[in-house]
């Protein structure tokens, strides 16, 4: 099985206020189709990991390959295709376009890549919907749902240009029991029917334990 | 590679739901620019209603003859002081007719020359206005009526009777306003006035002539050439001056030191003659325009600040569009046609609004003595201010949009995301 993820060597450090080593020779894999999830205290630098993985952060060393494609050092315009592209986000908290409806929203992305026709895009972004269990609220505005809904409307989104890899930082973070079950789920189910690569941080104990692999972080380091 | 209908989807969305700071934005540049187009309209209506009374009135070259005293004096003549300290106490001025020499053949050809629209000719001659025992000292000119219409508009100023009917009359007066006031005199009457030698002449008034400029009207009234030429007793040759009107002013210089070498007469151009009314003119103009640019500029500011706030407040959406694959320059574009169409709206109905008040102060009545011909509020609706006013809006707005979505471009997502 191919990789999707690869990182060599990877480290960073945040100068200010004080010059601080976050991340040490951090190297990884995730493999195609793989439900992997980063763990480890608050502060030990997964999230710092995660925003450099998902390309949004190019300051620091090492190299980061996606689908064996070196990533590192390419300019700003192509990293925003390549995370348009292959790279689905999920936050903590939904981060909608509070002013778009639910299907604007998801549709945004595909617009933007604009590889296909409105109408397919739309068709796309109702399947997606429709999987989720929040087709019905296609009209609303993203500001008029609730939290549990906006999450899973945070994550058809994500889905919509149909990437390599999902990410998602704490996308439970901010739910409640039944709506994290219900995330857990879906991740499952993209994984299962799709063969989709997902990588999660999570402080969540019990939904890093049914992924397929934890990655232990402690002081800017991979333990196990 | 930019995809322009996401970005004016995205660009449209804000500025709907932002409805408020949209309207305001846009009301900015549309009394920016309607208070721009409305100044600029009346002032410069202003300006050429005053320069058409002075240059409508006034020739562009008037030839006369100068009395003065000879540039050379007579001892000058003599080679045996030509090496001495010659002192002329007492110098008079030299002996001269008033009349232009070979006035008609001078006419005649300047009337012949392409680049002159006309040449009228003149006497002019100090009488005195009789009404029983009280004389009025005044100014007569012997004009051709008809030329003078053509040239400088003479029928605005007069303001009872007709110029035709003083072509028409052999004894005819056109009677200065303040003269007919003073001496209750109307068109119909009779009037008898003396030469400087003494001669009495009864003329008939044919009409009442009212310059606007009080001075003028207490002295000035014309009748026809031939009248003045009998009334001195002189022939038909005796003209004292030539007005000439171009067709293009700004050769009126060069034409007037021409015309006195080749004439030996004394020729003076407009611009000489009014020198002091051009600056006027200039100040005018400079203080029209940097009150509209102070207004317009005012404008900008605040579509930069309404832009500042907008781009603040949604650093979020920023940081979300970045994260799932908006570019910089996306995100930059999308801020940019932001500010684009607010000025695109507000610049046309400021444009609207300043072509209203226009009208609105073009049909307010304004009504002086001093201007017979001006009924309401002057207006110029030169085209150019429309296009000035629109390039300004849009120029104005896209820099006022530039600085605040050129620091949306840099919106590092990760910071936003992470809360930090």
């Amino acid at each position: 099985m191919g990789l999707v993820l690869k990182t060599e060597n990877i480290n960073k450090h945040f100068k200010k206020p004080v010059l601080f080593h976050v991340l040490k020779d951090i190297g990884f894999e995730v493999k195609k189709g793989e439900f992997a999830s980063i763990m480890g205290k608050s502060g030990c630098g997964k999230s710092t990991l995660l925003y450099i993985l998902s390309t949004m952060d190019t300051d620091y060393e090492g190299k980061l390959y996606l689908n064996d494609d070196l990533v590192t050092g390419k300019p700003q315009t192509e990293l925003s295709r390549i995370r348009n592209k292959y790279i689905g986000f999920v936050f903590q908290f939904h981060y909608l376009l509070s002013e778009f409806s639910v299907l604007e929203n998801v549709m945004l992305p595909a617009k933007k890549l604009a590889e296909k026709t409105d109408a397919e895009i739309e068709h796309n972004a109702m399947e997606k919907l429709n999987m989720l269990n929040i087709g019905h609220l296609v009209n609303k505005r993203a500001s008029r749902i609730s939290g549990g809904e906006k999450q899973r409307v945070a994550i058809a989104r994500a889905l919509i240009n149909d990437p390599s890899i999902l990410m998602g930082d704490e996308p439970t973070g901010n739910l409640d029991s039944y709506n994290s079950e219900n995330v857990f789920q879906i991740f499952k189910k993209l994984k299962e029917e799709q063969g989709l690569s997902l990588l999660v941080v999570t402080h969540d104990v019990d939904f890093a334990e049914r992924t397929d692999r934890i990655i232990q972080m402690e002081d800017g380091r991979v333990i196990s | 590679m930019i995809n322009w209908k996401v970005i004016l989807g995205i660009a449209k969305t804000h500025l709907v739901t932002k409805m408020k700071s949209t309207v305001t934005a846009s009301l900015g540049v549309t009394f920016g620019i309607g208070a721009y187009i409305t100044l600029v309209s009346f002032m410069t209506g202003l300006n050429k209603m005053l320069d058409d009374l002075i240059l409508n009135q006034t020739p562009d070259i008037h030839l006369y003859n100068e009395i003065e005293p000879s540039e050379k004096q007579p001892i000058a003549f003599f080679e045996e002081y030509a090496n001495a300290l010659n002192v002329v106490h007492s110098v008079k001025p030299k002996q001269s007719q008033t009349k232009i020499h070979n006035a008609l053949p001078i006419l005649s050809h300047l009337r012949k020359d392409k680049s002159i629209r006309g040449a009228t000719p003149q006497i002019r001659t100090q009488i005195f206005y009789l009404s029983g025992s009280i004389e009025l000292g005044g100014n007569l000119a012997g004009i051709d009526v008809m030329e003078e219409v053509r040239l400088y508009n003479m029928n605005d100023y007069i303001v009872k009777g007709s110029p035709e009917a003083l072509q028409n009359t052999e004894n005819g007066i056109l009677l200065g306003a303040g003269v007919a006031k003073k001496m209750s005199l109307d068109v119909g009457d009779r009037i008898q006035i003396s030469t400087a030698k003494g001669d009495v002449f009864p003329l008939k008034i044919v009409g009442i002539y009212q310059s606007g400029i009080s001075d003028i009207d207490n002295i000035q009234s014309f009748a026809k050439l031939k009248t003045v030429q009998r009334i001195l007793g002189e022939a038909e040759n005796y003209i004292t001056d030539i007005n000439i009107k171009l067709f293009n002013i700004d050769l009126a210089v060069p034409m007037a030191g021409q015309l006195e070498q080749q004439f030996k007469v004394k020729a003076t151009d407009i611009k000489e003659a009014n020198a002091q009314f051009e600056t006027g003119t200039t100040i005018r103009n400079l203080i029209t325009y940097s009150v509209s640019i102070t207004l317009l500029i005012v404008a900008g500011f605040g579509i930069y600040n309404i832009l500042n706030m907008l781009i603040y407040e949604k650093m979020k959406d920023i940081a979300i569009l970045k994260a799932t694959g908006f570019s910089g320059l996306d995100v930059q574009l999308i801020f940019m046609s932001q500010a684009v169409l607010i000025g695109v709206i507000g610049g046309l109905s400021g444009l609207a609004i300043g072509f209203g008040l226009s009208r609105l102060i073009d049909n307010v009545a304004f009504e002086t003595e001093a201007l017979p011909t001006i009924t309401t509020y002057p207006i110029n609706y030169n085209p150019w201010f429309y296009v000035i006013g629109i390039t300004f809006a849009m120029l104005s707005t896209f820099v006022a949009g530039y600085l605040p979505s050129n620091k949306a471009r840099k919106i590092d997502p990760v910071r936003i995301i992470r809360g930090t």
